[in-house]
Order: structure tokens, then sequence, then C-alpha cells
């Protein structure tokens, strides 16, 4: 047994992509089972691993954590990526929760039909460009600091750039009105921790393809159509 | 200015009903703004209040918190209902996510169409009988103890109880096979500012009614 976390998912980014890049910005090496079968996942049920029949799981200080909330908030604590006290624990909660419902439009994309792609992409860049990315940079812009939350780096910082570079995905030019986002994500991406995990090679995962979304389909037997929001 | 947590959302549960419970239980007084229409909700994301120009909104210590999870580790955190330690957060956290998804089915049930509600009301309840609950029922037999995480009062207990009080409103009988859950509910409501805010009168909402469903539709969208 190495003793580092364990991640069971799909080999895709889905909802264990925000895992990945909160272990890997505090320089934590971590293992991962992929999910290709039916069977390995009705293995993983019948032995009472998953205590709501879902993953992510992550097998972590003894503990089979579910819930990506409830791992990623242990995960911040446990590295001192979660403030120094309650009100900035508060503060990164909410900023976290924005970036986490900015995801989520983003996470169903690979199971949405051609058309309603079309739409979830616009979707997708209003609400970053109308909603989200300009509360963030009038964060930075007000006080002015390098990172988010009390001139520290937290998951915070990880978790908006993870949006925004997915965001970026789908309109390569959508931080052209927010320089201060701009100038954040340069000098978030050059972290080492970061700067590592975003080179060639690292564990992050590419753009779901359509084998993803079979692998998916198949595995959850998740065969009904999902509509877009 | 009150010093008290004050709420703003529509009067009803929606979202903000998990906060008030968890205040009443920390037993902490609170005010209510309450948005009756769709301009209620224009001023205050004009006036710079929401964050993300969305309710939940919940002043509090200075601050003006959105985002519902945010706002309830909050309160959990400062109120003691947290746990003692990293690893009983972990348990809470995870306890508490399921339950928040349990809740988020129920909470839609009522915004259902018409044609898609039996089927909704069909998952709601497999998934509440056959995933989450069973869940709960066995943490409770495997360590014996009254409370769900380190033998003490904590938020898990708080958003337990209030999901099991809604499941029921959906299906009375939903807790036949649960004896530990049952009685868990029993114990719960006896605690003195759980069993107050269950009294009429509190700042408990009702469940949403079909004829104001379309009231709330007209201020969020």
């Amino acid at each position: 047994m190495a003793g580092k976390p364990k991640l069971y998912y799909f080999n895709g980014r889905g909802k264990m992509e925000s895992v990945r890049w909160l272990l890997a910005a505090a320089g934590v090496e971590f293992e991962e089972e992929f999910l290709e079968t039916q069977e390995q996942y009705e293995k993983l049920l019948q032995g009472g691993s998953l205590l709501f029949q879902q993953v992510p799981m992550v097998e972590i200080d003894g503990m089979k954590m579910v819930q990506t909330r409830a791992i990623l908030s242990y995960i911040a604590a446990k590295y001192n990526l979660y403030g120094k006290d309650l009100k900035e624990r508060a503060l990164i909660d909410m900023y976290v929760g924005g970036t986490d419902d900015l995801m989520g439009f983003i996470m169903m994309f690979p199971f949405l039909s051609a058309e309603d792609k079309e739409k979830q992409r616009a979707t997708i860049v209003q609400k970053a460009t109308s909603r989200y990315f300009p509360a963030y940079e009038k964060i930075l812009k007000d006080h002015g600091q390098n990172f988010l939350v009390g001139g520290s780096f937290s998951w915070a910082d990880v978790h908006l750039l993870e949006a925004i570079l997915m965001v970026e995905e789908k309109k390569s030019d959508v931080l052209s009105g927010f320089p201060q986002l701009q100038a954040f994500k340069a000098r978030i991406s050059s972290i080492p921790t970061i700067k590592k995990f975003l080179e060639p090679g690292s564990q992050r995962k590419p753009l779901p393809d359509d084998k993803y979304v079979e692998t998916v389909r198949r595995v959850l037997r998740m065969y009904y159509d999902v509509k877009a929001n | 200015m009150s010093g008290k947590p004050k709420l703003h959302y529509f009067n009803g549960r929606g979202r903000m009903e998990s906060i008030r419970w968890l205040l009443a239980a920390a037993g902490v007084e609170f005010e209510e703004c309450f948005l009756e229409a769709k301009d209620d909700l224009v001023k205050l994301q004009k006036d710079g209040s929401l964050l993300f120009q969305q309710v939940p909104m919940v002043e509090i210590d200075g601050m003006k918190m959105v985002q519902t999870k945010a706002i309830l580790s909050y309160i959990a955190g400062k109120y003691n209902l947290y746990g003692k330690d990293l690893k009983e957060r972990a348990l809470i956290d995870m306890y508490v996510e399921g339950m928040i998804d349990l809740n988020e089915l129920l909470m839609v049930h009522t915004f259902q169409p018409a044609e898609k509600k039996e089927q909704h009301f069909a998952t709601l309840v497999d998934k509440a009988t056959n995933r989450y609950f069973p869940v709960f029922e066995k943490v409770l037999k495997d360590h014996g103890q009254d409370f769900l995480v380190g033998n003490q009062f904590s938020r898990a207990d708080v958003q337990l109880l209030e999901t099991l009080l809604t499941a029921e409103e959906f299906k009375p009988d939903i807790l036949a096979k649960f004896p530990l859950l049952q009685s868990f509910k029993a114990r719960t409501s006896n605690i003195p500012t759980i069993k107050k805010f269950l009294q009429p009168g509190s700042q408990r909402k009702p469940p949403l009614q079909e004829k104001d469903v379309e009231k709330v539709m007209k201020i969020f969208h």
C-alpha cells in the first residue's frame, strides 16, 4: 500500500478533475484506478466502497471518501489551502461555489446533442462573462492582491484557474474584457506545482471525447438524454 | 441594526430552508426579508449585494454571504456543529452532501411538469429508500450512538432530520423499513431548539403549494 491517495473514476475529467487539480496544486502525488467496465463498477458497489453508490471516490487517510465537495474540503484543509480562519474559509467557500456552478454548466456538455451543445456553449460564455468573471475581476481589483483570499494561495485560486481554462476551451478570447483575470491566470499558472500539472504527461485529463462519453454511459447505464440547462 | 443574521429569499423553503433549520438548531435568532416580486430581486442585484446575482443571501457578521453550502458551513463552524477535527468534518461533509442531493430531488418535485411528476415521484422514493436512507440507518446501527458523527450533535443531524421530515411529507410511511431513523427522528425532534422550530409560529416554512409555483417562477425567471 502506497499511502498515496487513490482516485476511482473514469479516465476523464468529470467531477474528479477538480480533485486532481487540488492534489496537484498541493504537491500531493496520487494514484488512479479508471472505471472502464460495468463489472469494475459493480465490484466497487458490491464491496461497499461507494457510500451513495457513486463515484468520485477517493481513498485517503484510511477513508473511502465520496461526494466531491467533501473530498475537496478535506484536501484543502489538510494541505492548508483553506484560509487561516472561519471568515477566510467563508470567502473561499463562496468563491468555490461560484466556480463550481460555472463548471457545472460545462460538465454536462459532452453528453448533449450537437444542437444543444451550441446552445450550451452560448450559455456557458454568457454566464462566465456576465455573472462569474465580473465577480472575480472585482474581487482582485478591489484588494489588489495576488490571490483571491487573505493574500495567500488557496483552493479558491486553484478552482478559479481550472474554471478559466475550461471556459477558454469553449471560447479562446473569453478573458478579453478581464485584465485582472488575465494576470491572475498567468500568475497562478506559473506556480511550480501548477505549472507541472499543466505540462504534458501530467495526470490532468484532456477535453472529453466520444470515447469518454461512451464509457460513462456504458458503465453507469446512463442511456437517457441529458438536457441542457 | 440588530446584529442578528438577516436572510434574503422568497417566503418559502427552497434553498434557504436548510439555513433556517441550522440557525434555529443553534439557537440563533434571525430576521428575514422576503422577495415578493422580480423587482425585489433586481434591486438586490443592482445594489451589489449578491456576489453572483443570486439568492440565498445572508447578512451575517458583516458579510453578505451567498452560496448555500458556504453559508451552512460558516454557521456550522461558528456554532460548533461541525465535529471536533478534520476527520469528523469529512464524515459530516460526506453525509450532508448526500442528504443535499436527496433534498434537491425533493425540492424540484413541485416544479416538475405534470406529465413528468409521477415518474419523478417514483425516482425520489426509490433514491430515498434504496440509496440514502439505508446509509444513515447503517451508520446509526453500526455505532449505536444518538448522533451521526462523533457522539455529538452536529449539522449532519439537523440536515438529516430536515430531510426525513420532508420525505415524509411526500410519502408518510417512507420510514417504515428504517427503525433507527424513526427513533433518530423522534429523539432529534425533542432537542429543545429543534422542538421550538417545529412548533407553529416558528420561522419554518410550509411546503410550496402548486398555486405558489407560478409566483416563485416569476421572481426568478
